[in-house]
């Protein structure tokens, strides 16, 4: 396969990722807005945060409202993870390799794009926002379901499971990073409304609120919503999860290909110490360094795949 | 303008003074002619507002398939789509057999003429052709002086654009020997229709085209270099994701089942261009470029390109890769050229040409121009390097004003413009909300050469949507539809 290729399948999967990201954190921002009655600017600035573009906001925006966060997040070309920039840039990617794409991956892709293009032609009214965000989730879910359905398991499919994986560790690892202190048992008041608020709002962005009660039994607890989001690897969403993913992948391109690549030994290494710690040593060993350091990681990651695969 | 195309369609429809336009599909009494018999009866038959209502489903089938082109120079330069009609255009067998006779004659004689013109220069020598003409224009490329591409074959794929003006009258309007596109349309064109319509492909027996991807591979691999180890690898070089083909170039990738490549995907390694892969560079024998001349290799051509690979022609001359279409086939389907077809086909092939040339003035020869000069009322003039129906007059519709305007482009530069005669060109029905009416139409049929020369029997028809339209040129308001050839 092409260098370019593996490259445009790597990104158009990541940036579809990031668009669906980008519409659950805005949703978690919403949510928090309705349930609090106190000024809400402090929730979209850690949304914006999240999603990495404070700094750009701040340039375009005399100062924060919820309503240009929502309008930023969702359709500003101006910033790079806006879900329309996103579904853009995913598009263009999915055009540049469209002979490795299906029928089917390709055309809810391009439909995904001429949706959102109409849709997100103006400002969202707040009452429609809702019904909106739904069809976001809705279509890029079409998209992987399309993908699942109909590509072949080759190597086409493994470094487009990267790109997915990649993006999604980043996803979470940012969320942890920038609400790790609400989770820090020195600074929560256990129990109080503000926590919980708190809380949810976290397992929300990674859509997990319900999938929490299942696992560990309905009680907010600081350490168990850590658990959950890094080390839990039945949770889809996950730093475990996203590494056990992206280490079958490596796995399956260095047999076929008969050699691995230094991406190959990070991964593992990031997969081992997140299957050999517990939430308690990962908490001893201070949340906000093993968050930032896994950052870190994740990212070396992908420049060595890059370099491995001969992306650029 | 995925059909960049420089393509015009003349015509005299003005209102009363001028018997109409020759009709493909229905005789003056109305009754159809010969070819579209069986269709008229299906057509007759069908419900108008179910196939108003098939039409939309077609423009979403293309728009969710994103077969689109981009428009250079929009403001929002999104991409559009090509608007199809889903009346076809029906050939008989018996037209097809003269049309493809003459095509065959044609591509024969093109690439002995740029066989020639790289070597021996007979036809200068014999006096047909100037010398000037050859050598000072900027299409010829000396760089190919003395080479002969793999097979002698130049020009690979060739995409011959005719009309007709009645029943037996058919013109060769232009020779696209460079990189014709257009092709993909002529394929999703049949696959919507076959979708939509499989029944009339019961009752009517139309000579299939689907196999064009197939023959264009084994047409491609048949001319591998002499430095071809191997099965050939051929692959397809596209501009990149913002060119207005895009999708034409991905989708004949796909279709035969090649690797699609950018410039930058490509470098010369070892004496051959090989290609980046996650393995690391393998090699390419046959290259179906969809890049112009000019871009293909900055070593050569302009330094400044960056959709080129730099040393691809010293890898070509050196017998290592096969180049598809040759660089400067250009020169003979420049315009300037085109007025000396008649001749041209006749040198090399010994016999007349069997398909007609437009009646073409040349306005560098000084009687030409004045002749133009005093009917460009009645003409319709080109720029010899023009493309996409810009840079042209067209006589009848034009105003006094432009007219004096171009009046005075053309003493300026002459030698920079050719001018024909307006011809009624032939129509066929297009689908409208009243029905049915006539808008004219041309063909562009596909030539594949390899050792031998294979005509896909069918082609894209463009169509003029507007009333009385004169030009079909997709960037400019044209369709398509598709094209039948029956087995007859």
């Amino acid at each position: 396969m092409l260098g370019r290729t593996a490259n445009g399948l790597y990104w158009m999967f990541r940036y579809i990722e990031r668009a669906e990201n980008s519409a659950r954190l805005i949703d978690a921002g919403l949510r928090m807005s309705l349930t609090r009655s106190e000024a809400t600017e402090d929730d979209w600035d850690g949304v914006l945060q999240s999603s990495g573009v404070r700094d750009i906001y701040d340039e375009l925006y005399p100062n924060l409202t919820s309503a240009d966060a929502i309008d930023f997040l969702l359709r500003d070309k101006a910033n790079p993870s806006s879900v329309m920039s996103c579904i853009d840039t995913g598009r263009n990617n999915a055009r540049m390799v469209r002979t490795a794409l299906t029928r089917e991956t390709w055309e809810a892709t391009n439909e995904c794009w001429l949706n959102l293009k109409s849709t997100l032609a103006r400002r969202i009214k707040p009452a429609d926002l809702p019904e909106v965000i739904d069809g976001i989730k809705r279509m890029t879910g079409l998209i992987r379901g399309a993908f699942h359905g109909t590509m072949l398991r080759n190597e086409i499919f493994n470094f487009s499971r990267i790109g997915t994986f990649i993006e999604r560790a980043d996803n979470t690892a940012r969320i942890l990073d920038v609400k790790y202190y609400v989770l820090l048992p020195a600074v929560s008041q256990v129990g109080s409304s503000i926590d919980n608020v708190q809380w949810e709002s976290i397992l929300r962005s990674v859509s997990a609120h319900r999938s929490y009660g299942w696992v560990y039994e309905a009680e907010y607890k600081p350490s168990n919503i850590a658990d959950f989001l890094i080390l839990n690897g039945r949770m889809p969403r996950s730093l475990a999860y996203c590494y056990d993913k992206i280490v079958s992948n490596l796995g399956y391109l260095a047999r076929e290909y008969g050699e691995a690549h230094a991406a190959h030994a990070t991964a593992e290494e990031t997969l081992s110490s997140l299957r050999n710690h517990s939430i308690k040593d990962v908490m001893d060993q201070g949340l906000h360094e093993y968050i930032e350091n896994f950052i870190s990681h994740n990212n070396r990651l992908g420049e060595e795949i890059s370099n491995g695969y001969r992306f650029n | 303008m995925l059909l960049a195309l420089p393509l015009l369609l003349v015509s005299n429809d003005k209102k009363g003074d001028t018997p109409l336009a020759f009709d493909e599909m229905m005789n003056a009494d109305n009754s159809p002619r010969q070819p579209y018999s069986t269709y008229n009866d299906w057509y007759a038959a069908q419900d108008k507002a179910r196939l108003i209502a098939k039409s939309r489903e077609a423009e979403n089938i293309f728009r969710k398939t994103g077969i689109t082109f981009a428009v250079y120079g929009h403001a929002d330069s999104s991409e559009k789509l090509i608007p199809f009609d889903l009346i076809p255009r029906i050939i008989s067998g018996r037209e097809w057999r003269k049309l493809a006779q003459g095509i065959e004659q044609r591509v024969i004689a093109l690439n002995a003429f740029l066989d020639d013109i790289y070597h021996k220069q007979e036809i200068i020598k014999a006096g047909r052709v100037p010398r000037e003409l050859i050598e000072r224009n900027v299409a010829f490329l000396p760089q190919m002086i003395g080479f002969r591409p793999p097979g002698g074959v130049y020009t690979h794929i060739v995409g011959t654009d005719i009309v007709r003006t009645g029943e037996d009258q058919f013109y060769v309007l232009e020779d696209n020997a460079r990189t014709p596109s257009g092709v993909s349309y002529m394929l999703e064109n049949r696959e919507t229709m076959m979708q939509m319509f499989p029944e009339l492909f019961h009752q009517n027996r139309v000579r299939p085209v689907e196999n064009y991807p197939y023959l264009l591979r084994h047409s491609l691999a048949s001319l591998a270099p002499p430095g071809c180890e191997g099965k050939p690898r051929v692959a397809v070089l596209t501009p990149g994701i913002y060119n207005s083909a895009y999708y034409e170039h991905a989708f004949l990738a796909d279709m035969m089942g090649v690797e699609l490549v950018e410039g930058s995907d490509l470098r010369v390694i070892d004496g051959k261009v090989k290609m980046r892969t996650t393995r690391g560079y393998e090699a390419i024998d046959v290259l179906y470029r969809r890049v112009d001349d000019d871009y293909l290799d900055p070593l050569t051509f302009k330094p400044e390109s960056a959709l080129g690979i730099p040393g691809i022609m010293d890898v070509y001359r050196a017998g290592n890769i096969t180049i598809a279409n040759a660089p400067g086939t250009g020169i003979c389907d420049d315009k300037a050229i085109y007025s000396y077809m008649p001749e041209i086909v006749e040198f090399y092939t010994g016999r007349k040409a069997l398909l007609e040339n437009v009646p073409t003035w040349r306005c560098s020869e000084a009687d030409s121009l004045k002749y133009v000069l005093e009917n460009l009322a009645d003409l319709v003039v080109k720029e010899v390097h023009g493309s996409g129906g810009y840079g042209m007059l067209v006589g009848p519709t034009a105003s006094k004003k432009e007219r004096t305007l171009f009046a005075e482009k053309l003493k300026a530069r002459p030698a920079n413009y050719i001018a024909q005669p307006t011809l009624s060109l032939s129509t066929v029905p297009i689908l409208v909300n009243k029905g049915i009416a006539p808008r004219h139409v041309d063909l562009r049929p596909y030539v594949l050469v390899s050792d031998k020369v294979q005509i896909i029997p069918g082609g894209l028809t463009r169509v003029a949507l507007k009333a009385g339209s004169l030009v079909v040129n997709s960037s400019q308001g044209g369709g398509t539809k598709d094209t039948w050839v029956l087995e007859d």
